[in-house]
């Protein structure tokens, strides 16, 4: 990408100048993210990728932040969240921010996978790049469970059991793993520990993963709406000033939202029950997880066998992992398959009711709906996204991202 | 090469060993491993849950009925046969049909199952029900309904005397 702009930019400041002979940090910069050829037709729907980098550093250094103030001991771990929240300065604001803030990076990082999955943004030449983002939706999930067990409140010590029992499943040497994640005979002190050393961790190895994630995505550049490679300088913008005003705005708009929750409805994303400090000899009535691991717990609770569920659960999202070779269709946007953009639709209303099944106990009507949009989220990528890149019909592509954009113009 | 390969394999698993068993219980967190209890004051009918291992452990005076419906039950009709005889026995060997000593872990997903306290939901098979994800014990606390694979396991247990019970 880099060779259509061939020649290295010229600094007049000498203090750059001299460090970018040296270091070129500038001419980096220079490179991919100011000059950088982006095609030209983006959507609000490219706002997320940086939305979510934005919400990662937030996660960081409000999370850096609480930890200085947060003490990792089973018998302290939930007052020193209150008082965080009632006796630190700013205490309460930094922790809803944090709270809050996961959910965001959630719903970011949900939208853009939506995009990548509409648009086809994880077709050749990008399977890469769509698997570095799979690991940072893994390494997201357990970094999420990982911090919700820290306030130590009867959901944070519940779940915990519940998902480190899935370990359990594993024939033969799945109690010894159990014991080994505990440190114990049960989830107790020595695994509130682990679990805080890792939750510091692993946010700082997902921003390894995003970095690779955007090596990668700079080889090719981004996908487009139309799904077609931009042929020349007449389909691209120079990144700077074009996308970094519309991903500035988008992250406004975004941030906004979020700071209405953070400021008038912290605990809405959340469950009161955690509000009560762990007790290992009481189960809540319902243990759930927060939403944005609903649909997948859904699928854990569907499959009447243990061992099953636990596979089910893991592999839906294993799955993704080998969708750029699942889906057989050579054109990438959902703009131009008639019959697929409506099963994209459905796979999303899928998910949706797996995430409302999640959330209530596995009792009736709940069961036989959870059992059959399990059946279809597998279906969906089993077998109808082989099939149907064979059978479907697309419409006929653009001949180029500027024809397209100045016919629409016309129009 | 082999050999020198061979050699810097096993240093990279001898170096690994520590970090992965430092992740074991440590040696303090074993000691608190056994437990003893006074089980005069439990009425006939009655339940109680104590601590052992940071798991809540029920130990119930069943009463006759209980006893016989346990010892009822065809060993075909369970998912994870065990006779109730097997279930009441002390590491002794000394069988004691009244004393049901189980962990009280779901083995399921690890949630308390609910049938302890008076007023509790029990379930169809009048043991304990798990609150979860539904899983129903009888009163051997035996899985005869739901998702959890495995009977409540029951812990070593020694009778020191009528009134005295050692757990672990």
């Amino acid at each position: 990408m880099a060779s259509q702009h061939g020649a290295p930019p010229v600094f007049n400041n000498k203090v750059v100048a001299w460090i970018d002979h040296r270091l070129p940090i500038f001419s980096y910069l220079e490179k991919e993210y100011h000059t950088f050829p982006t095609p030209k037709n983006f959507n609000y729907f490219w706002n997320f990728g940086a939305i979510a980098t934005v919400m990662l550093v937030l996660m960081i250094v409000t999370g850096i932040v609480l930890a200085m103030n947060y003490t990792p001991n089973s018998e302290l771990a939930f007052d020193s969240v209150e008082r965080i929240m009632r006796d630190v300065p700013s205490g309460w604001l930094i922790r809803y921010m944090h709270m809050t803030g996961a959910s965001f990076f959630f719903a970011a990082v949900y939208v853009h996978i939506f995009r990548g999955l509409y648009y086809g943004s994880y077709k050749a030449p990008r399977e890469l790049l769509w698997m570095l983002g799979v690991v940072i939706l893994l390494l997201m999930m357990a970094t999420a469970f990982l911090g919700y067990v820290l306030p130590w409140g009867q959901m944070s010590f519940w779940g915990a059991t519940v998902i480190t029992n899935l370990f359990s499943a594993i024939p033969v040497v799945g109690d010894s793993i159990v014991t080994w994640l505990w440190g114990g005979f049960a989830v107790d002190n020595p695994t509130l520990n682990r679990f805080f050393a890792l939750h510091y961790l692993l946010p700082f190895i997902i921003v390894a993963v995003v970095a690779l994630h955007v090596v990668a995505l700079h080889v090719h550049g981004s996908n487009n709406p139309l799904g077609i490679d931009p042929k020349g300088p007449q389909d691209t913008v120079p990144f700077h000033p074009y996308y970094t005003m519309k991903d500035g705005f988008g992250l406004s708009v975004f941030l906004i939202i979020y700071a209405g929750f953070v400021f008038f409805a912290p605990n809405s994303l959340g469950e009161p029950v955690n509000y009560v400090q762990a007790n290992p000899l009481v189960t809540p009535n319902e243990i759930v997880p927060e939403w944005y691991l609903l649909p997948f717990y859904a699928i854990l609770r569907s499959i009447p066998d243990k061992l099953g569920g636990v596979i089910a659960m893991f592999g839906s999202i294993a799955l993704l992992f080998v969708l750029p070779w699942l889906d057989t269709s050579r054109v990438r946007s959902c703009t131009f398959r008639p019959i697929y953009k409506w099963f994209v639709f459905l796979l999303v209303i899928d998910v949706l009711v797996l995430g409302y099944c999640g959330a209530h106990p596995p009792e009736g009507g709940f069961v036989i709906a959870s059992r059959l949009a399990t059946i279809y989220y597998f279906f969906h990528f089993l077998v109808l996204l082989p099939i149907l890149g064979k059978i479907e019909r697309p419409l006929p592509l653009p001949p180029s991202i500027a024809d397209a954009v100045l016919k629409k113009k016309a129009v | 090469m082999v050999a020198t390969g061979a050699m810097a394999a096993v240093g990279a698993i001898a170096t690994a060993w520590p970090f992965i068993n430092n992740l074991n219980p440590a040696a303090d967190t074993l000691a608190l491993s056994t437990i003893e209890v006074n089980v005069k004051p439990i009425a006939v009918g009655q339940a109680i849950t104590v601590k052992w291992r940071g798991k809540p452990v029920f130990i119930r005076h069943r009463t006759e009925e209980e006893i016989k419906e346990a010892e009822a039950v065809k060993l075909s009709d369970l998912p994870d046969p065990a006779t109730d005889d097997s279930r009441v026995t002390d590491t002794a060997k000394k069988v004691r049909r009244e004393w049901l000593i189980v962990v009280g872990v779901c083995t399921h997903l690890g949630c308390v199952p609910l049938g302890t306290k008076p007023g509790d939901p029990r379930g169809e098979f009048g043991g304990w029900f798990c609150p979860c994800h539904g899983s129903q014990y009888d009163t051997s606390g035996r899985i005869r309904k739901g998702p959890a694979p495995r009977n409540l396991l029951v812990p070593d247990y020694l009778f020191t005397s009528d009134t005295l019970v050692k757990i672990g």
